[in-house]
């Protein structure tokens, strides 16, 4: 039976610094500390998540790295306890009925965290073990899926000596061997090369045909733009946007974005370039720069160097943004997803 | 359930198959060069008395089952949930996590079992026809033994727990050291009796009482403590030990 995704309100506060496992990628979290006592900050990880993922559907959450994606994914996949909220996967709470959930989900972490006792075809039959499938049933699944993975030549040796993609993969091999009708995706495609990345945006789709449910993170434009068929906009731990990646485009004032940097303060080109036509905001930026959402681009920039020139601004850098959810990230947290 | 369980106890097995020749010599060559060296050496030339090797059997034992039972649930553990985490995929099996760490600690009493059994056998070849065993307990030395296990899985699964990766070489020089120097596996508890404080402070080493059951089943007429005592120990270490472990494993596995 397919089945959908439901967070209410979900919070989840560390009072100490967060463990590694689970949730890779929080060296960078925003540290928002309000000391309770001396010494114990606590970092808000989640701030109020209410998600809904139909069952069906390739669902991704867009976000920089400590973002809260990770956490997001760990709440889901009972790793991570929240400190308020709930959390459904299908029909089942999971934090109250944590086996019936993991029955239905299946986990590619961040971290590959295959069983490096192990060779690669045992590390898939045990799991399909752990999972209750017959031994028949096992060995199948686990052939079928070393060929769609390109794996077979390596079945029988041990994953100490494989490559991080070949790791990568064996570990969604692993996600898919009981079949989940949720699958978890925690930043699949970091770390491979362009020709593995297609083949696993491939194998995502096909899965999802089958009327499987699909929840990635990601802070890859391209990919989310690429398999999702609705994204969240995640930033400190909080969703800013949620949508088809076209309706979320249509979203950014214009479409186009234009980022400046000055060498000095320049409030009389600021006012300026807000009557240029096209602009239909004009933003500061941290400090010294800013970032115009327009209608047009490239155009503008003649405009711009004019207006600059006249008011005796130096330009120090400019750099034009097509529409996409770079722009869209930009335009809700006045950052660049790479920042 | 269960059969989750069993899987994940038929994937330790076979791990555990696939080192057996290396697991092997871990838990055979200390025991037997300290058996020979204070069994055959010492007793040979006349340092020590003959009936030495009757207080050293037992003892030796005792230390493997509980090294190798610590050693085996505790140090998969601290790498796979601080390193490798590879645990993760059996985190994630359809069984609540309380079981997973209940299975490393069957697991852990398994290997304990095998190592005490192996080392009692080679010990006894090799220290030759004048070592005497009673075997004719076989109940009793059954359930100390499994307590002994349980004892040395469930430490294992809180050490595992507890200690840092890079602390396991404190943790041989703090914890295991001493456990092993003053754990009664060379001399009798009674011999303790000249260093009153001491001999009172040993008791809170559970591998005392490992030391002092099995050789008040297997040389009874060495001076032990009462086989009440060591199976009220030995059960309440049993216990204490599960739940401290089980505590400590649910806050390494949910953050």
């Amino acid at each position: 039976m397919p089945a959908g995704i439901r967070t209410l309100d979900l919070r989840k506060i560390y009072n100490s610094a967060p463990p590694a496992a689970a949730i890779g990628g929080f060296a960078m979290l925003p540290f928002r500390s309000k000391p309770k006592r001396a010494g114990r900050p606590n970092i808000i990880a989640l701030d109020g998540i209410t998600l809904e993922i139909r069952a069906g559907e390739i669902f991704g959450l867009l976000g920089p790295n400590g973002a809260g994606k990770s956490t997001t994914v760990g709440v889901l996949t009972t790793r991570v306890r929240p400190t308020s909220g709930r959390a459904w996967v299908g029909p089942h709470e999971v934090w109250k009925e944590p086996v019936a959930a993991k029955r239905l989900i299946g986990v590619v972490p961040q971290r590959p965290n295959l069983d490096f006792a192990l060779k690669a075809r045992e590390i898939l039959l045990f799991h399909g073990a752990y999972f209750g499938q017959g031994a028949r049933e096992r060995a199948e699944r686990a052939s079928k899926l070393l060929a769609l993975f390109k794996l077979e030549d390596r079945a029988g040796d041990f994953v100490r000596g494989f490559s991080g993609g070949m790791m990568q993969r064996l570990s969604i091999a692993r996600a898919m061997m009981h079949d989940p009708e949720v699958l978890f995706l925690d930043e699949p495609s970091a770390g491979l090369d362009p020709q593995t990345r297609l083949l696993l945006w491939d194998i995502v789709r096909d899965y999802n045909r089958g009327g499987k449910t699909v929840l990635l993170t990601t802070h890859n434009m391209e990919e989310a733009d690429a398999l999702c068929g609705r994204i969240a906009i995640i930033d400190h731990g909080r969703i800013i946007a949620i949508g088809t990646p076209e309706e979320l485009k249509q979203s950014i004032p214009g479409g186009h974005v234009v980022r400046l940097k000055f060498r000095a303060p320049a409030p009389v080109l600021m006012e300026k370039m807000k009557e240029f036509a096209g602009v239909r905001e004009v933003r500061p930026s941290d400090g010294l720069g800013a970032d115009l959402y327009a209608d047009r681009g490239g155009p503008l920039v003649a405009e711009i160097a004019a207006a600059a020139a006249a008011a005796g601004v130096d330009i120090s850098d400019i750099h034009i943004s097509e529409p996409s959810l770079e722009t869209l990230f930009l335009h809700h947290t006045g950052r660049s997803l790479r920042d | 359930m269960s059969k989750t369980f069993f899987a994940m106890l038929a994937r330790d097995w076979h791990v555990a198959r696939r080192n057996s020749i290396a697991l092997m010599l871990q838990t055979l060559l200390q025991p037997m060069l300290l058996v020979f060296v204070f069994g055959n050496i010492m007793t040979g030339s006349g340092m020590i008395a003959r009936t030495y090797k009757n207080i050293l059997l037992p003892g030796v034992m005792a230390m493997s089952m509980v090294l190798t039972g610590v050693q085996a649930v505790a140090m998969p553990l601290i790498a796979e949930f601080q390193f490798t985490h590879e645990i993760e995929d059996r985190l994630l099996a359809p069984m609540r996590i309380g079981w997973l760490a209940v299975e490393k600690v069957v697991a852990g009493m398994l290997q304990s079992l095998v190592a005490g059994a192996v080392v009692a056998l080679s010990a006894w070849l090799l220290l030759g026809t004048s070592v005497r065993l009673d075997f004719g307990h076989p109940l009793e030395l059954a359930v100390v033994a499994l307590l002994v296990a349980l004892a040395a899985g469930a430490g294992g699964l809180t050490l595992g727990c507890s200690v840092g990766q890079t602390q396991i070489g404190l943790m041989f020089t703090l914890v295991i050291a001493p456990m092993i120097f003053f754990g009664c596996a060379y001399y009798p508890w009674a011999s303790l009796a000249p260093h009153p404080f001491l001999q009172k402070a040993v008791l809170v080493n559970p591998l005392v009482y490992a030391s002092e059951g099995l050789r008040g089943i297997l040389s009874p007429e060495v001076a032990h403590l009462p086989a009440a005592a060591v199976i009220g120990a030995l059960s309440l270490f049993d216990v204490v030990l599960l739940g401290a472990g089980l505590f400590r494993f649910h806050r390494k596995a949910i953050s």
